[in-house]
């Protein structure tokens, strides 16, 4: 696009877990949003999407906390998380949440149209083909589960990391299964998560890459987690860091070596 | 079967310790998800036959009443009797009482989930009616005094190796020195067995996949013609369905068809489809004399109108259970009750109460790939979630988890405390994770580090360091 054209305004939400465990993909989030010719902004005042009392059956403080969500973020032209679980969330779950609202119905549906994950929208917004840095390793991609199959997010990731120079993608065996983080299921039924990440440990450890990426903290931290606690020396990094450039922070997990 | 659904966890850890069943789980990992995906490959319109079969019975249960009607109506009109059992105790004594009336010693049984449902083989036994399962996996695991552990492939939790112990526990009447280390010897010797007990039976039992109003229909499908057997030579055959089953038409049925077998194993569709329409007509060279529905509703017309409606689309085909992590890694006997995996953790709390069946439908990790392959499009995480409503609004989860959840909303909802929460939280827990980046054991979160270590955060949370950039910035 033009320089005379108006650079759309974007309120990046960082997500919880970014804020707090993982600055560095804000970041990056930032830095890829403004190479695709959007001018970012990070509302001081957000907190959590409301997964964690979503997915726990409380629905009230569900609905305070998306009112406030939508409150800080309803007037950029597009809201964007680095995050496939909480940017289905805020577009997919939201709408569902205020159906029959008077008030808020068509509110949350005209902030939700606004909403997306990151990798989705450089690609499938701004049109952004490929990206202008170099990476000499062999990465193996995880899909996150929300982002694979509730925001169809797959090739998108993909085709980014194939325009890395010098990057060599690995795929493994079932990179679309879960790996066992699912909020608060992780800390709930520990055995049967730690059941499922070591078998996805194993299938990242079967492709021999140097680097694991994927587009959700939490998936990412839960398989971090497990390598680190394995003795295994994959690094582990949010797909954001690598699209942007920005690997000289120490990884979530590894030495790469 | 044992309703063992509140000790969910202590039979997860259990089957998470037992290496053969994580043996055999395996092939439900590796075997069904593979042929399911050829057999979607290779019909272009598969998911337009989704959508196709969603309308149907979404369109079924909005006039279930008129179409039970008109069922009934044609069962009637074919010569067959139609029973109608409010509660598995109704219909578990409607099958004992005609029984009694033919003065029945041996039933055999087609397999059929409903009668799992409504424990009818425990009830015959106890009132001197033999039940003879004659489904091979129903076969093996009634010799174990077992119950299925997945609703189309009842003994998958077992190898072959147990089912040669337990075919020479019981066949003592066979040479001891028989080969059985094949399993088509496995097969062929049940066949052999069994097909004196279909002789033996005064009365078979199955299920149905589906019944048609059109024409009064049941129709059962499987891969070994027992079902046939069943329903054919004995001179009574008692259906026992739920009142879901029903579908408006034979095209419609036809339809649904196309999707069951591809959903379930893979197969264009299964090796026997069979249609029963009433008893044996004057010209049939074979058939029942007397054919009996009993339409059994089990807190089905409660879910009618919920929230858990669209849950009485399901066709049985277990797709959801085949590609579920969870199921996975604990196996269909941990969920305690008749109906295991993601379709169980919905309906087994509408059969049985969401106070006994609350840790089915929050063992999930909310994945969605069982969504995803559902043939009938049912929504079955946003249920679960929906069940955790219901319990969060009944205080049935546990006190903790309450608090906790409280405790976290109270900052979440309060941007400025939140920042000063976090800010401290992020310092604290990078001076805990040191120079190494990960902490290993945190009082508070066990759940976490008892399995895995948790990466620390890298000192000023996201907030701060963007706040304090935009400063150097201006």
């Amino acid at each position: 696009m033009s320089q005379a054209q108006i650079r759309p305004k974007v309120g990046l939400f960082a997500t919880c877990l970014v804020d707090l465990f993982r600055p560095s993909v804000g970041f990056s989030a930032a830095k890829l949003i403004e190479d695709a010719g959007c001018d970012v902004h990070v509302p001081i005042a957000q907190t959590c999407c409301g997964q964690p009392a979503y997915n726990s059956g409380d629905t009230k403080d569900t609905r305070d906390l998306a009112k406030q969500v939508i409150e800080q973020f309803e007037g950029f032209d597009y809201v964007v998380l680095p995050s496939g679980s909480c940017g289905a969330m805020l577009k997919m779950h939201y709408p569902e949440l205020f159906k029959g609202d008077p008030l808020w119905e068509e509110r949350c549906r005209r902030f939700s149209d606004k909403v997306f994950e990151l990798v989705s929208f450089l690609t499938d917004v701004r049109g952004m083909t490929e990206v202008k840095v170099q990476l000499g390793k062999s990465v193996t991609y995880h899909d996150s589960c929300s982002g694979l199959r509730e925001l169809g997010i797959a090739k998108q990731p993909r085709a980014l990391l194939s325009s890395v120079e010098g990057l060599e993608l690995k795929e493994m065996t079932g990179s679309d299964v879960c790996c066992g983080f699912g909020g608060t299921f992780c800390v709930k039924y520990p055995d049967i998560s730690g059941k499922i990440v070591s078998k996805k440990t194993a299938m990242i450890g079967e492709t021999g890459a140097d680097l694991l990426l994927a587009g959700d903290m939490g998936c990412l931290m839960n398989m971090a987690g497990k390598l680190k606690r394995e003795g295994s020396t994959i690094e582990v990094r949010h797909v954001a860091e690598v699209l942007a450039g920005m690997t000289d922070s120490r990884p979530i997990a590894g030495s790469g070596k | 079967m044992q309703f063992t659904a509140p000790q969910f966890k202590d039979n997860a850890a259990r089957a998470l310790a037992d290496g053969q069943l994580q043996k055999a789980l395996t092939n439900v990992e590796k075997g069904f998800i593979a042929k399911r995906a050829a057999a979607v490959a290779a019909l272009p319109e598969f998911d337009a036959l989704r959508d196709k079969g969603r309308e149907i019975k979404n369109h079924t249960l909005a006039h279930l009443d008129l179409y039970l009607e008109a069922y009934e109506h044609k069962v009637t009109e074919s010569g067959g009797h139609v029973h109608w059992a409010e509660s598995a105790e109704d219909a578990r004594q409607l099958v004992l009482d005609i029984c009694r009336r033919v003065g029945a010693k041996t039933v055999t049984k087609g397999k059929s989930m409903i009668t799992e449902e409504i424990n009818l083989n425990d009830f015959l036994s106890e009132h001197a009616i033999e039940p003879v399962e004659t489904d091979l996996g129903e076969y093996i695991i009634q010799l174990r005094g077992e119950h299925p552990s997945h609703i189309i492939a009842p003994a998958v939790h077992l190898n072959k190796e147990q089912v040669e112990e337990d075919f020479r526990r019981v066949h003592t009447h066979l040479d001891p020195k028989r080969d059985l280390t094949a399993p088509e010897t496995l097969l062929s010797e049940a066949r052999q067995v069994l097909r004196k007990r279909y002789f033996q039976a005064d009365v078979g039992i199955t299920g149905a996949n589906f019944l048609i109003a059109e024409t009064g229909t049941s129709v059962i499908v499987t891969n070994e013609g027992n079902g046939d057997l069943t329903q054919s030579l004995p001179k009574v055959h008692i259906v026992v369905a739920s009142i879901e089953k029903l579908v408006p038409t034979l095209e419609d049925c036809s339809q649904i068809l196309r999707l069951l077998a591809r959903s379930a194993t893979g197969q264009d569709i299964s090796v026997y489809t069979t249609f029963s329409t009433g008893p044996r007509r004057a010209e049939d060279p074979d058939g029942p004399e007397e054919y009996h529905v009993i339409l059994l509703d089990n807190g089905r017309t409660a879910m009618l109108g919920s929230e858990f409606q669209d849950m009485l689309r399901c066709i049985r085909c277990g797709a959801c259970m085949n590609h579920c992590p969870v199921y996975h890694a604990v196996g269909g006997h941990a969920y305690g009750s008749v109906y295991p995996g993601p379709m169980g953790a919905v309906l087994t709390p509408s059969l049985f109460g969401v106070d006994i069946s609350g840790h089915l439908p929050n063992a999930s990790t909310f994945c969605g790939r069982c969504e995803s392959v559902c043939p009938m499009h049912i929504p079955l995480p946003k249920m679960m979630r929906h069940w955790r409503e219901r319990e969060f609004e009944k205080h049935l989860n546990p006190a903790t988890a309450r608090y906790g959840l409280g405790v976290w909303a109270f900052f979440a909802k309060r941007p400025k405390l939140y920042r000063m929460a976090t800010s401290i939280g992020a310092r604290m827990l990078s001076l805990i994770g040191g120079s190494r980046g990960r902490i290993a054991s945190l009082p508070f979160a066990s759940g976490w580090t008892d399995i895995r270590d948790l990466p620390a955060p890298e000192g000023q949370t996201f907030a701060q360091q963007w706040a304090a950039r935009q400063k150097q910035g201006a």
